[in-house]
């Protein structure tokens, strides 16, 4: 009876006109789409500043290639990492938080979902406008169409005299705008997680995809803030006139430093934490057992949390700052990574002795767990102030923070894909195209970046457009663009894996990995109201003592 | 509310260490302690709105809409005193010591500090008024009165950032 409902109501949907379904995808206040929306957006994003990372790996495969200018190189590598932060990492992961986290508390959407819509249509006006920048940026004085100040857009680089034109007042207001979007959202998903649990979810039930979120919501609220301020600061100095980083008149280029890093390092985290929330969740359901260690997770997460936030200067080792801050932000450094160990640790005993599944987003989630490690050493190392001197603004960096992003959120975010997949379309990813994705993108993440170490240990400082032959780092950089280029077919793989699995996907079911948290109760797509009655839970796993009433969970708590 | 507190107080946080650290740092005159003078009027006047904001809601809660409706315009007149004095202290500076935004590092974070608390006062203003006139209009009850509380939240948040501001500006900064 009630699936002869669904029929008649998937009918009436195809009936409908465009127009009305385009409308309903532009204004959406529901959770689940402003979800949807954010991924897509990031998605596209991916694939443009992919495109700009390959550029640069082709002008920097040969010694003295003249693939493109200097200008547009410098252009290029400020476009790849303010897009890959700000347009694909950031609004990825508010995608995933939003479409989960009312599904996973048990609510019925998020607790201020105009908010949301607000937000997200931010974040979108941001990325629009930095884009807009190539037609817009070069204002009226024909110089350089798009940011090229870098990410980081030191002083004096952004100011009137080394950055005529409008270029670098995009990217101010574009970051401005995103991140009172990210701020919005901060706020937002702290509320739903606070006040909008359903009857016995206490927070020590809570999935520990719901508590990473929350760490990750805190961290938006302190760390994008500031570099608010500092963008503020930023346009005062352009636009009237101001000081506060014109050394010239006895400001400081250094407190520009300090403001963004205060942003830039904890938003690292704000990165990572929503990776090692995925991975949370999917180890534990391949590997047939609960999360080893919950208490210590959450308190290691927080940990991490507010330990993040005191460790901004080991970027500026170099700038010379006395020896007490260089002592003080190296030690604060190397204590990262305690909780971040014990996080290894926890993972790894899930693991230990469970009936392991090797299904594809178990896969990237050990593909993550070894790389993150190999990530975390080489930040260890380079906490080292005396050591990071040598390394600082070499390609070393630029591996090792790309193995932190590549290796270590980007294949959460790939296994999050294939494991939520179902939940959102109702049918299953290709596991075939999933382990040619896999195994493809294993092998080129490792020959650029593993590879990419060298020529930074051998002196190739980062942002040169072209270097000189004979200095040891020819094939190096060969190898590293074509590793750039298998990871491009491995995405395109995975994009194709998208859309051929929307189409031809198996069905998926309500629970096709026997899971255990309460998004797995629902249907595949989940009804837009989400429950049709609010769910009460007695434990950590409600899906188990739902299946297994003889041996709840709910006993032992 | 109080998450977007939070993130406020961050960016309060940034200027104010901003105006911290370039205390005494401009090249060029005029210094603060030629050509500040201290608002303590206008000062009260902000504080004490947090105290008819407060009495307001506790008004509301009672049911008494009159003596809410009175407070309420007794906050947002005090408020546009403060808002007066720094406009008129502004008008000082800008016209008879020429102290501008771009004169020199004192002006620069002067004016963005002072400026964005100004702002948020503003914003407040705004917000006050908006509840006026529904309050006029009979709009307001007791139902309201979690989302009053709400707004007051926020007032008292912009008057104790104020006391920081002051602080630093007027005590510190000379």
């Amino acid at each position: 009876m009630s699936s002869d409902a669904m029929v008649i109501q998937d009918a009436q949907v195809g009936q409908r006109p465009w127009v009305d379904t385009l409308h309903e995808w532009v204004t959406p206040v529901d959770h689940k789409r402003i979800g949807i929306l954010y991924v897509l957006y990031a998605l596209t994003f991916l694939v443009i500043a992919g495109v700009e990372a390959g550029i640069m790996r082709i002008q920097l495969m040969y010694p003295h290639n003249h693939f493109v200018s200097p200008q547009v190189f410098n252009r290029m590598f400020t476009m790849h990492g303010t897009t890959m932060i700000f347009f694909v990492a950031m609004p990825i992961l508010f995608g995933f938080a939003n479409y989960l986290v009312p599904l996973m508390i048990g609510a019925r959407d998020m607790a201020f979902p105009r908010l949301n819509a607000f937000s997200f249509w931010l974040t979108a006006l941001g990325g629009i406008l930095l884009y807009f920048s190539f037609v817009g940026g070069s204002g009226l004085y024909g110089a350089g169409n798009a940011p090229d100040a870098g990410w980081w857009a030191y002083a004096p680089l952004q100011s009137r005299a080394f950055s005529p034109g409008s270029s670098s007042d995009y990217w101010t207001i574009s970051l401005l705008v995103s991140g009172f979007g990210s701020i919005g959202t901060g706020v937002n998903l702290i509320a739903t997680i606070l006040c909008m649990r359903c009857p016995g979810m206490r927070l020590s039930r809570m999935p520990l995809f719901a508590w990473l979120s929350l760490t990750m919501s805190g961290l938006l609220l302190l760390a994008v803030t500031p570099l608010s301020a500092a963008q503020i600061m930023l346009l005062v100095d352009r636009y009237l006139g101001g000081h506060f980083f014109d050394t010239q008149a006895g400001g400081s280029a250094t407190l520009w430093m300090h403001f963004f890093w205060i942003f830039g390092h904890p938003e690292v985290y704000v990165l990572v934490i929503p990776a090692f929330a995925f991975v949370s969740e999917i180890i534990p359901v391949f590997s047939r057992k609960p999360i080893f260690g919950y208490p210590v997770m959450v308190a290691a997460t927080v940990c991490i949390g507010f330990v993040s936030m005191s460790v901004w200067a080991h970027h500026m080792f170099t700038i010379g700052m006395n020896s007490y801050a260089n002592s003080f932000f190296a030690i604060t450094t190397m204590a990262v990574g305690i909780p971040t160990g014990i996080k290894i640790f926890n993972w790894i005993g899930t693991m230990w002795g469970g009936r392991i599944q090797f299904k594809t987003p178990m896969l990237f989630c050990i593909g993550f767990l070894f790389q993150f490690l190999i990530a975390g050493l080489t930040g260890i190392i380079q906490a080292a102030a005396p050591f990071d001197w040598q390394l600082s603004l070499s390609y070393f960096v630029v591996a090792h923070f790309h193995y932190v992003i590549v290796g270590g959120i980007l294949f959460a975010l790939f296994g999050a894909f294939y494991y939520w997949y179902p939940k959102v379309t109702g049918r299953m990813m290709s596991e075939s195209l999933g382990k040619l994705h896999f195994w493809l993108f294993v092998l080129g993440f490792h020959m650029t970046f593993d590879v990419m170490h060298i020529p930074g240990l051998l002196g190739m400082p980062r942002r040169i457009y072209t270097y000189e032959p004979g200095r040891g780092w020819d094939t190096l950089n060969l190898i590293v663009s074509i590793g750039a280029f298998i990871q491009g077919v491995a995405v395109l793989v995975f994009v194709a894996n998208l859309i051929i699995s929307y189409w031809k996907g198996a069905k998926a079911g309500n629970d096709p990995w026997d899971a255990w948290t309460l998004e797995w109760s629902v249907s595949s797509p989940p009804p837009a109201y989400n429950f049709a009655s609010i769910p009460r839970v007695a434990s950590r796993r409600p899906l188990w003592d739902l299946k297994h009433p003889e041996d709840p969970d709910s006993r032992y708590e | 509310m109080a998450s977007l507190i939070i993130a406020e107080a961050a960016i309060f946080t940034i200027f104010v260490v901003a105006y911290l650290y370039y205390i005494g740092k401009s090249l060029t005159g005029p210094t603060p302690s030629q050509v500040l003078e201290t608002p303590i009027f206008f000062t009260i006047c902000l504080l004490s709105s947090s105290l008819t904001i407060h009495f307001a809601g506790k008004f509301l809660e009672r049911g008494r809409l009159a003596a809410f409706l009175g407070a309420w315009l007794l906050t947002i007149v005090l408020g546009g005193l403060f808002m007066y004095g720094t406009a008129s202290e502004w008008y000082r500076l800008i016209y008879e010591h020429g102290l501008t935004i771009s004169t020199n590092l004192f002006g620069t974070t002067y004016y963005s500090l002072v400026g964005l608390h100004a702002f948020h006062v503003t914003a407040g203003l705004v917000m006050l008024s908006i509840v006026l006139i529904f309050a006029v209009a009979g709009r307001v009850g007791r139902d309201q009165s979690a989302r009053i509380n709400v707004l007051s939240l926020y007032w008292h948040f912009v008057d104790a950032v104020w006391v920081v501001v002051f602080t630093v500006v007027y005590i510190i900064g000379r």
